[in-house]
């Protein structure tokens, strides 16, 4: 018995996915991959760029609208302190360089109680040239907030965006990467959701030539729930790659995880890695994730990796399930079996696909914003199969 | 008129040893306003000459012709088939995630009448369809066929064919796994279908318990891809005592 709790103690005391490397500030714990690590294979390094010298910044910080409901603030902080409100270190090379370069961090924070009527809007814009940004977004315990956090115009961005989650508030955060063609956005996106908090983030990855986003979470007391919901359409020679982590690090938390993508486009490629660990103090845990993928041309590729780590048989459940595949010759016949052409068949079952996850959103202008985004894919996806026909 | 008409029909598979015919030769007429069964044992072919008729890509028919009202059917995508009257009620009708009964009902009619059912009457129109088969209203906010019983997809298909009012039904055993009420349910939809006189119906079932509700003109019996024997509603009460036994046999001392 001594021998297998000792062991069990071990796997506790340095647990975690081999698949995540130790957070760190410091830059010599982050070295310049090379390509063959596990965590970066994915990744074409070579247009990462700015992402991965340290080299500064070149260009200008990103120009920030806002919209703020009343009580909400949003300061400039000092790159220490947003060290010390973080949730965690940065887990990759790129956020670390996001912290240390990004001159001053800043802080949103919306107050505990606060009941927020109206959504918060933060929208960054990119002039070009390499850039980092570290933000802290603190919410008060039992605050209820909707906090929407979109890129947009062009840039090499590297971004750490830390979230911290007082106990019993309820939270939706977006983050929706709009970017121009040309931009590049890499960095890590940590959550801690609060005692009995009920987080939900949702990331939609649609423009861009390359988007990188580590999206770790972890829960700082018990009963806490996170939904994360992501959408990507991956175009021709686009990189959207999200990897998520979920700790499960306290009793009786709960985590659902679904994301979806469309690829169209000669070398299209996006990657999905979910990893779910289940610390032997989480017990009553409950977690399923869940990727979806959808080829719409040949040429793409998706990459899923689901992982779960158990380290606790007293869980509610956990599970998890991928698939990537081109449309379902099945669904199709049917639709078109009751009349409705190839084309709009095909239509039909992209929107539903994706109707799934943004009527979840609860945001209008995002899901109109999303909605709008998907018509343009369709368009594009209707004009290659008219293409490939003629 | 909705004449079908199934001549020389010849279909084939492909498998992993190569192309494996299952319609060997189907002949079969259905008048204008006639429900005709096709009864037959598992993996005579039945379902293979539905899907071949409604044009499911995996089906290549080989040689012959599939009429409708003396339109030629074979030639034409799946949809195009819909379009020129034709329905196939589903053995196991597919999950459609996101997309909900009413949006896929609304497209499905636009596409056969070419314009779009009026928003007012055609949401009253759907309810009272849905309820027709017991289904209450919240089925039409749902996504299409995703978490439905069993029953609940057959009486869908039978909302589906009230609504979409196709000139010739094809029910790919849409009998099979319902309760005794359900069954009733979907037997009157049929029967509602086929009042007017002038739609067609080619049955296809396995058991003949749903003949007790949806009277026949004619049985035909299916073995091996091709009609083995016909008669009127009496050959189903022979099967009912003697079961496919006889015939399978005959088929083979054939063979």
């Amino acid at each position: 018995m001594t021998a297998v709790s000792n062991v069990a103690e071990a796997v506790e005391a340095n647990p975690a996915s081999h698949l995540h490397p130790t957070p760190s500030w410091e830059l010599t714990d982050h070295p310049l991959p090379s390509g063959r690590e596990e965590v970066w294979r994915f990744t074409p390094l070579r247009r990462l760029g700015a992402l991965l010298t340290d080299a500064g910044v070149s260009g200008q910080p990103l120009k920030w609208e806002t919209r703020l409901p009343a009580g909400v603030s949003l300061e400039p902080i000092s790159r220490e302190q947003a060290r010390a409100l973080s949730v965690e270190a940065p887990i990759d090379r790129i956020s670390a360089l996001a912290a240390l370069n990004c001159g001053v961090g800043v802080q949103l924070n919306v107050p505990a109680d606060a009941e927020l009527a109206e959504p918060i809007l933060l929208t960054g814009i990119g002039t070009g040239g390499s850039v980092a940004e570290h933000l802290v977004i603190t919410v008060g315990a039992h605050a209820r907030a909707t906090i929407v956090l979109r890129y947009t115009g062009s840039a090499t961005l590297a971004d750490k965006t830390d979230l911290v989650i007082g106990d019993g508030a309820e939270v939706t955060f977006v983050t929706i990467a709009d970017w121009a063609e040309d931009a590049t956005h890499g960095g890590h996106h940590a959550v801690s959701v609060g005692r009995d908090a009920q987080v939900r983030t949702v990331t939609a990855s649609l423009g861009g030539d390359l988007v990188r986003l580590a999206e770790t979470a972890r829960f700082a007391g018990p009963g806490g729930s996170l939904e994360q919901f992501g959408v990507y359409f991956v175009d021709a020679g686009q990189h959207v790659e999200h990897r998520l982590f979920v700790d499960h690090n306290e009793p009786r938390t709960t985590s659902y995880v679904d994301y979806r993508g469309a690829l169209q486009g000669k070398d299209a490629h996006s990657v999905w890695v979910g990893d779910v660990l289940i610390r032997k103090v989480a017990e009553g845990t409950n977690t399923y994730e869940t990727n979806k993928n959808l080829l719409l041309t040949d040429g793409c590729r998706a990459d899923s990796i689901p992982n779960l780590e158990i380290e606790t048989g007293e869980i509610e459940g956990a599970g998890h399930s991928s698939t990537t595949g081109r449309f379902d010759d099945e669904q199709l016949f049917y639709l078109r079996s009751r009349g409705i052409s190839e084309s709009e068949a095909r239509q039909l079952v992209v929107r539903g696909f994706f109707a799934q996850i943004i009527r979840r959103i609860g945001v209008p202008e995002v899901e109109s914003r999303l909605l709008k985004v998907l018509e343009a894919e369709l368009e594009v996806m209707v004009a290659t199969a008219q293409g490939d026909l003629a | 008129m909705s004449e079908l008409r199934i001549s020389g029909l010849h279909v084939e598979v492909e498998t992993e040893t190569g192309p494996k015919e299952i319609l060997k030769g189907v002949d079969l007429t259905i008048g204008t306003g006639q429900v005709h069964a096709i009864m037959g044992p598992n993996g005579s072919g039945k379902s293979t000459l539905a899907y071949s008729i409604a044009g499911h890509p995996k089906y290549n028919i080989t040689s012959g012709s599939v009429t409708l009202d003396g339109v030629e059917l074979t030639e034409m995508t799946v949809d195009q088939r819909a379009r020129a009257g034709l329905f196939l009620s589903m053995q196991y009708p597919v999950e459609v995630p996101g997309v909900s009964v009413a949006n896929f009902l609304r497209t499905a009619k636009t596409a056969l009448t070419g314009e779009a059912p009026k928003v007012r009457t055609w949401v009253k129109e759907v309810n009272a369809a849905m309820e027709k088969v017991g289904l209450d209203s919240t089925f039409a906010t749902r996504s299409l066929n995703e978490g439905f019983s069993g029953g609940e997809k057959k009486r869908n298909e039978i909302a589906q064919l009230d609504l979409l009012d196709p000139k010739f039904a094809i029910l790919d055993e849409t009998d099979s796994g319902l309760d005794i009420d359900a069954l009733r349910i979907v037997s009157e939809g049929v029967n509602r279908y086929t009042e007017a006189g002038d739609r067609g119906v080619l049955l296809i079932t396995h058991y003949t318990r749903i003949l007790k509700y949806v009277k026949p003109d004619f049985v035909h019996v299916f073995v091996d891809g091709h009609v083995v024997a016909q008669g009127g509603a009496e050959l189903a009460d022979q099967l009912e005592v003697s079961g496919y036994d006889e015939f399978v046999k005959a088929a083979k001392v054939d063979a």
